[in-house]
């Protein structure tokens, strides 16, 4: 090589650091260093006895971190060694991130998946003390509870989506209506749980539980999800297609139901399906307003209505004699709500994909 | 929005040409979208109006009326530290590891992977709270006892550690951890989405004079993305103060006014003793539990207001 050009980063980094003795760590210098850090950890947490998952990890990337940096720093200089430590901490911070997560979901499927059966699906709680009974009383709860929310809040949502997008304009309604959308998504769930009840008491008395309470509740959570996913979307609808339309004398009513919205229809579908997957897990809200009950009730116009989420809280809170049985119902519980919510998600997805424009 | 005024002049004009007057389905159709939009703000105004009005009788009155006694101010005074402690809490641990999360996929982790990598963590947003909860009080509460133990043990001339640990793990230290989990998939979106949009010739720029990829990432991702990590760890923030079921599952809360994390002793939040107590709850012990839901909606309301500030002013700039 003549003169100072540098061929690679490492190089150019050597030419510009100056000092002679530069050298570089082995490929997989990185893994090395985890291992040999687990081990080393390892081994002394079980000479001090107090050997625990939590201990282990965070250990070995502690030392991992250090030792890997004190490792570079005597083969690659200072600039190269906080490089290489930085990187593995912020690798080892996701690594930290996903244990628990990885943890949740596999508690969720290996317990969930004892009472994972026929009857869970088509008995109800009824009369179950013990072992067996099901679900399916919270099942359907769920479905009529969030199938109300959803017919409530898709019209509203997307009619106000259109609103902002295509008639706001920069009218007052438009700026306070953006800005009290932004304050509705910063709502706490139990709060809108707590507004359903003080609506339906005035009407209805003290006490009152009902299942289109929890419809209402969810609906004041489900409309600023609908109309920030609606806006998106229609936002990003080209207007050329609108001025084509227009120049073609189309009124603007029909521009939006004719072009817009069939434009923009499967980023909506999409919106909704992912709000849906949002409400559908909600329990604080429903705890609230529709109760705990054990039997089917179908009409959510007519007393206390359960559902899953509630259901496997309920399950969990307070269990039957002895208690197993009712937290295995508890996880399957769960384990079929977070199905739901990962079904939603797929699909969304590939509605998306399958069906959507190409508007970007 | 000069595209959205382009559009609905084109639209006026088109109106005005025709006659000078719109056409009965334009008119009913913009009416039904001001209707919309109109209702949304009618609900918001709801919520506020029936959560006062049915809070009013606890708030005036008499103590002696109110249940053991004490005042409201006395009942909602150890929620809101308690409240304010577990979402502290949950902040803290969360925006370094949502801050490291977005780094990874955005910068460090091979372009093959961070695309799945980021919709893994899309999907754990979606995870319904009661399952954090479940999941806490079964495996991390007994997995964090010889943690905590060996805190009390050690490190107890710390005030948050100063134990005795409890045995069972219901502490305030697992419930932070668990809405720290719970609210990092935000922060970190919020992260993500500003840290890959840090101008390439920035980062080329930083390259090119011979940085390593952390003082690339130091002197321009992050600077760049400051007020957007701000912003989202006040949505986290937000997030955390209102969550209701993962903390009345895991915590076995006294009342306790205390920054010990780890023992038998925790305040209780707002939220959860909501959800707590208002199945068993009539008479004047709702309206004092909706009363207590009102200060967690001006909470949160002021939290989200400032985040929004935030946003907005960094749009600005």
């Amino acid at each position: 090589m003549s003169g100072p050009r540098a061929g690679t980063p490492a190089e150019a980094r050597k030419l510009l650091g100056g000092s002679g003795k530069r050298g570089a760590l082995p490929g997989g210098a990185s893994w090395m260093a985890v291992g040999a850090a687990a081990i080393v950890v390892a081994a002394l947490l079980l000479v001090t006895g107090i050997f625990a998952a939590g201990f282990l990890v965070v250990g070995t990337m502690i030392v991992a971190s250090i030792g890997l940096y004190a490792w570079s720093r005597s083969v690659e200089g200072a600039r190269s060694a906080k490089d290489r430590m930085m990187s593995m901490g912020i690798a080892s911070a996701f690594a930290l991130a996903m244990i628990p997560l990885a943890s949740l979901l596999w508690t969720v499927v290996s317990k969930g998946i004892n009472r994972f059966d026929v009857a869970f699906f088509t008995e109800s709680a009824r009369g179950v003390i013990g072992a067996g009974g099901g679900a399916s009383h919270a099942i359907v709860g769920t479905l009529v509870i969030t199938g109300i929310a959803t017919l409530i809040s898709v019209p509203i949502g997307l009619m106000a989506a259109i609103y902002l997008n295509e008639y706001g304009g920069t009218s007052r309604l438009r700026r306070a209506l953006t800005f009290f959308v932004d304050v509705m998504t910063g709502i706490p769930s139990i709060v809108a749980g707590l507004f359903a009840y003080a609506l339906f008491e005035i009407f209805f008395g003290p006490g009152i539980r009902l299942g289109i309470m929890g419809s209402v509740a969810l609906t004041v959570l489900m409309i600023p999800i609908v109309i920030r996913s609606s806006e998106e979307i229609l936002k990003i609808v080209p207007n050329h297609l609108r001025e084509a339309s227009y120049a073609l004398g189309t009124p603007k009513w029909k521009t939006i139901t004719k072009v817009v919205l069939p434009t923009a229809l499967a980023g909506l579908v999409t919106g909704i399906m992912l709000a849906i997957a949002r409400i559908v897990g909600e329990t604080a809200p429903l705890l609230v307003t529709t109760g705990v009950i054990d039997s089917m009730n179908a009409n959510a116009f007519d007393g206390r209505m359960q559902n899953l989420a509630v259901y496997a809280y309920n399950e969990y809170k307070n269990p039957g004699v002895p208690p197993e049985p009712s937290f295995d119902r508890a996880w399957t519980a769960v384990l079929v709500l977070i199905l739901i919510v990962m079904l939603l998600n797929l699909a969304a997805r590939w509605v998306y994909r399958r069906f959507g424009t190409e508007i970007r | 929005m000069s595209s959205i005024d382009t559009t609905t002049n084109a639209g006026q004009l088109l109106a005005s040409s025709s006659g000078g007057r719109r056409r009965p389905g334009d008119r009913i159709f913009s009416n039904l979208s001001v209707l919309a939009g109109i209702t949304i703000l009618l609900l918001l105004a709801g919520v506020a109006i029936f959560l006062v009005g049915q809070a009013w009788p606890a708030i005036t009155a008499a103590t002696s009326e109110l249940p053991n006694q004490e005042s409201l101010v006395s009942y909602v005074a150890p929620l809101v530290f308690g409240t304010m402690l577990a979402a502290g809490l949950a902040v803290v641990i969360a925006v370094p590891l949502a801050t490291a999360v977005a780094l990874f996929i955005t910068h460090i982790a091979p372009r093959r992977l961070a695309q799945p990598l980021g919709y893994v963590i899309d999907l754990l947003a979606a995870i319904p709270s009661i399952v954090y909860g479940l999941w806490g009080i079964a495996v991390l509460g007994p997995a964090s006892v010889p943690v905590t133990e060996w805190l009390a043990d050690k490190l107890s001339f710390i005030p948050f550690f100063a134990g005795p640990a409890s045995v069972t793990g219901r502490t305030m230290f697992v419930v932070g951890i668990v809405l720290a989990l719970m609210i990092l998939p935000i922060v970190s979106a919020v992260a993500r989405e500003v840290f890959s949009q840090t101008p390439k010739r920035l980062q080329e720029g930083a390259m090119a004079l011979g940085a390593t990829r952390w003082e690339m990432i130091r002197m321009t991702v992050l600077p760049f993305g400051r007020s957007a990590l701000i912003s989202g760890s006040m949505l986290g923030l937000g997030r955390a103060l209102g969550e209701t079921m993962a903390v009345a599952i895991i915590l076995s809360g006294s009342g306790a006014v205390t920054f010990n994390l780890i023992s038998t002793d925790n305040p209780s939040t707002i939220a959860a003793n909501i959800a707590l107590q208002f199945p068993e709850s009539s008479g004047i012990d709702v309206n004092v539990l909706i009363a207590s839901g009102l200060v967690l909606f001006a909470i949160t309301l002021v939290v989200n207001m400032a985040a929004r500030a935030v946003i907005a002013r960094s749009n600005v700039q």
